[in-house]
Order: structure tokens, then sequence, then C-alpha cells
């Protein structure tokens, strides 16, 4: 970050609203962590309780998006934000946007770990699951840290391990397809652990959008356009 | 990597260059205003100079028409190239460079004489016309230009110094549009003037930008980031940043051009 970010405003008050803006996001991104963490436990613990709080909680990261929409709107109107101001309130916007779809994205998991809840277990299934949610959870805490430092090196680390959610995705992927061809009955519950598996794909891939964010926000550049992708499971048949 | 998109798709219509300056030092006395400030100004192109009071920009703008001349105190050096020509070389004739690179001021100065008086001034002293309907000609289109036509027409015998603060400011673009110059010099056109006259000015120099190449000194950095396509950022007598409009209202690569254009200490 040049030197210039650091430095305070003339207008204090312009201070005091960043800063307003910069807490009500960090908020969001512990609540998101939160999320993922407990919606992750419920379905291994088969918590029912723990997965309807999840639920409920998504109001309050919902709540603070808005919050942070009409806070940003007002201030790009009042204050006309330049240079690294404007950077900050352009990436503001849409990290609390990929914030708030992996709230959602949470609140599914928790929803069908009730569902689940009444199921038989599938193998180690859950345990390549809980590898998932531990991997994109640790990806959203670099992400926010990186954030908050300013960490452009950071930010391209977590842009770079998005990768490695995909491998696991395909492979998981290839498991429950091999259940539920192995056995019918299979197919409530493997449907929703793969729903599941797919939203943490997706969790990594807002996480990345945040990742590259913070690339913007401190060079000024959008990072290169080939990110690494290796969600292959658009392209998986059925073998016989 | 992708480029910032500007605000203003500020596609610059010319690439080409109408003032070359390279190494220009001003002194006033003993202050040395200017140091060695090297840029080129497009044709067709709007360029706004910013920075804080007292760093330059004022006099770097008054150097392009030898204004600067006037003060016994200031001393210029350096190449101002307009067109290939040196115009500090003893050939050139001060007057006749104003009369190809034009200036509006900060305060609206209208002389105190008609409104088709005012405009036909410059073109009678340099025999643009002929006779009185190509005088007539010339001023209609200078008036048009300036975007005040429409407001005067009937009244063009009345005195200039009785219309409103923005008519005057465009009877004032219009004046020095009548002797047909190539570059516009504005120090601050806009300062005098409400919101709904600065607009109608901003959009005039945004038509003016079609034949000539304009230079706009402004300390609204929101009226610089509107009209121009190029910005050049003095600090303390130096040109700290020049470059497209988008790209230092977005990310200056100068920390001294951050601090200033997002209103920081420093």
């Amino acid at each position: 970050m040049s030197q210039a970010g650091e430095r305070p405003h003339i207008v204090s008050s312009y201070d005091r609203e960043l800063e307003s803006i910069q807490t009500h996001i960090m908020k969001m991104g512990g609540l998101v962590e939160a999320a993922i963490t407990d919606a992750a436990q419920a379905l291994v613990d088969r918590d029912v309780e723990r997965a309807e709080a999840v639920r409920s909680a998504d109001k309050a990261i919902d709540a603070l998006e808005e919050l942070i929409t009409e806070e940003t709107s007002k201030l790009m109107a009042l204050r006309s934000p330049a240079g690294v101001d404007l950077r900050m309130i352009l990436s503001v916007m849409r990290i609390s946007g990929n914030l708030e779809r992996i709230g959602d994205y949470a609140k599914n998991i928790a929803k069908r770990s009730i569902v689940l809840a009444d199921e038989p277990d599938v193998n180690e299934s859950a345990a390549a699951l809980r590898r998932m949610a531990r991997e994109v959870e640790l990806m959203l805490k670099d992400a926010l840290d990186s954030y908050i430092q300013r960490d452009e090196e950071l930010a391209e680390v977590v842009i770079a391990r998005d990768r490695e959610v995909d491998q696991m995705y395909n492979a998981v992927f290839r498991e429950f397809l091999t259940y539920m061809m192995e056995d019918p009955r299979n197919i409530t519950h493997c449907m929703h652990l793969h729903f599941i598996a797919k939203n943490y794909e997706r969790m990594g891939d807002h996480v990345t959008a945040i990742a590259e964010q913070v690339v913007y926000l401190t060079s000024g550049q959008r990072p290169d356009n080939d990110r690494p992708k290796a969600d292959m499971t658009s392209e998986i048949k059925l073998e016989e | 990597m992708y480029d910032i998109p500007t605000l203003q798709g500020a596609t610059v219509d010319s690439k080409e260059i109408k003032f070359k300056c390279r190494d220009c030092q001003v002194y006033y006395g003993d202050n040395h205003a200017i140091k060695d400030v090297s840029c080129d100004l497009q044709d067709k192109t709007v360029t706004a100079f910013i920075g804080p009071s007292g760093c330059g920009k004022s006099t770097f703008l008054r150097c392009l028409n030898r204004m600067n001349d006037t003060i016994d105190v200031a001393r210029v050096t350096g190449d101002f190239m307009l067109d290939g020509e040196n115009i500090y070389d003893k050939k050139v004739d001060p007057v006749q460079l104003r009369a190809k690179v034009g200036m509006v001021f900060q305060k609206p100065n209208p002389f105190p004489k008609s409104i088709y008086d005012n405009v036909a001034y410059g073109p009678r002293i340099h025999g643009l016309a002929k006779n009185k309907a190509e005088l007539d000609e010339i001023v209609e289109k200078a008036l048009r230009r300036g975007a005040i036509w429409d407001e005067v027409k009937d009244r063009l015998d009345s005195s200039g110094t009785g219309l409103s603060g923005g008519q005057q400011q465009r009877l004032c673009i219009a004046r020095a549009v009548a002797t047909e110059p190539e570059v516009l010099l504005m120090d601050e056109p806009c300062s005098a003037l409400d919101p709904i006259a600065t607009a109608q000015v901003e959009e005039l120099i945004d038509e003016l930008r079609e034949n000539y190449s304009v230079v706009i000194v402004t300390h609204s950095m929101q009226q610089a980031a509107r009209v121009s396509q190029k910005t050049a950022f003095f600090h303390l007598g130096n040109l700290v940043e020049f470059g497209d409009t988008g790209q230092i209202f977005t990310n200056p690569s100068d920390p001294r051009t951050e601090s200033y254009i997002t209103g920081r200490i420093g």
C-alpha cells in the first residue's frame, strides 16, 4: 500500500466514516467464519440445534451487508472518494457481497445437515467434507487478514489455494457418484452431501474473489484473469 | 492485466503534441517557482493542472502565452515549443502569440463595452475581418461557440458588464475564441460561478476540445476529473505526476498525488 493511504485525512470525520465501514466488514467476516465452522460442526455432530442457530445467524450477516451498502453509497455521494479511498470503497462493496454469499452457502449447509441428521453415514465422506470446510475457513481467515494488513502477497497465496478446494471437490464428486451407483438408497443423502461439497467449492470461489479485491485495493491492478481453476466436475461422465 | 476503466471513457482524440515544454524554470526574483518542468500537452485534449495554492500551476499556465512577461521580477527559462516553435524566441510577437493562445481568467472580465464589441475587439485589432458583414459573422460564430448566442443575440448592443456572472464568463470565452486560437488557457474559469453556470462552462469546454487544445487550472478536483482527459499534479513548483485523468484519480503512482486527491495530510 502506498504511504498516502496510512495518513489521516484533513477532514477527520471522513476517517471516522471509513473506519466505521471497516469495522462492519470485519464484523461481517467474523460472523461468516463462525457460520462456516458451526455449519460444519453441526453436520458432523448431527446437531440440529446448532444448525438452526446458523440459519438464524445469517440474518445478522444480511443486515450487515445492507448496512455496508448504505454506508458506502452515502460516502460515495457525500465525499466523492478518489485514489486509495475510492478503491477501498469499491472493494468493500464487493467483499461484503462475497461474504453475504458465503454466509448463504453456510446457511444452506446447515439446512441440509438438519435433513442429514436422520440419514445413515456414508463411509469417510464426512471427513472429506470436514477437510473442505477447514480449508475454506482458513482461506477466508487469510483473505480477511490480507485485507486488514493490505498484504498483497498473502492475497495471492489465497488465490492460488482455491485449486486445492477444487481438487477436493472433484474427489468427493466422484466418490458420491460411485456410492449412488452402488446403491440407489444412497441417493438422498449423497445428493445432499454433494450439494454441501459444491457449496464449499463455491465458497472457495468467493474467498478467491475477496483476495482479488485485496490485490486491486493495494496495487490498483486487477489480478491476472487466468487464475487456477481445477473444478473438473462439469466434464465428468458416468462410466459403466 | 486489466486497465482501470476511466470515468469518462477518457479517449484522447489526438496524439498530436501541441505544446512541448522542456526543462522549464520560472523565478520570481529569488523565488524558484517552477522547477525543471517538462511535459507534452496534446492537441484536441483538455489538460487539467491541479495542486495546492502556490504550487506553480497558474505560473506554469501563464508561461504558455507569456503572461509572465508583464511581471518585472519574473524570469522564465527552458523550451516552450508550440508546434515546434519556441514561443520565447525573439522573433515571436507576444500579441500575435496571445491571439493563438487565448486565455480566460478566474474572474469574468468583459470590457466595459457592448457585447458585440467585446467579441469583435480581437478580430479587429488582428485584422481578421475585411468588412462589417464578415465581422458580424465572426462575432456570431464566437458567441455560438461560447454557448451564449441564444441568450444575447437580441441585445448585442447592451453592455457586456450587465450580464450575469456565468454569462460574462461565457462571453469572455467567446471573446477568447473569436481570434481562432489554437490553444485555450483557463485559469480557474468557474470559481466565481454557481453550479449551473459551472456545468454550462464545463459542457462548453468539452465542446471546445473538438477544435482546441484546452489547458485548465482548477482548485476543484471534481472539476478536473469531470472535464479533463489528462491531469498534471504540481507540488512546490515540481510537476509531480502527469497522466490520464482516470489513472490519476483512481490509482495515482506518487504518494504526494494520492495525499492531495484523497484530501490527506502530507
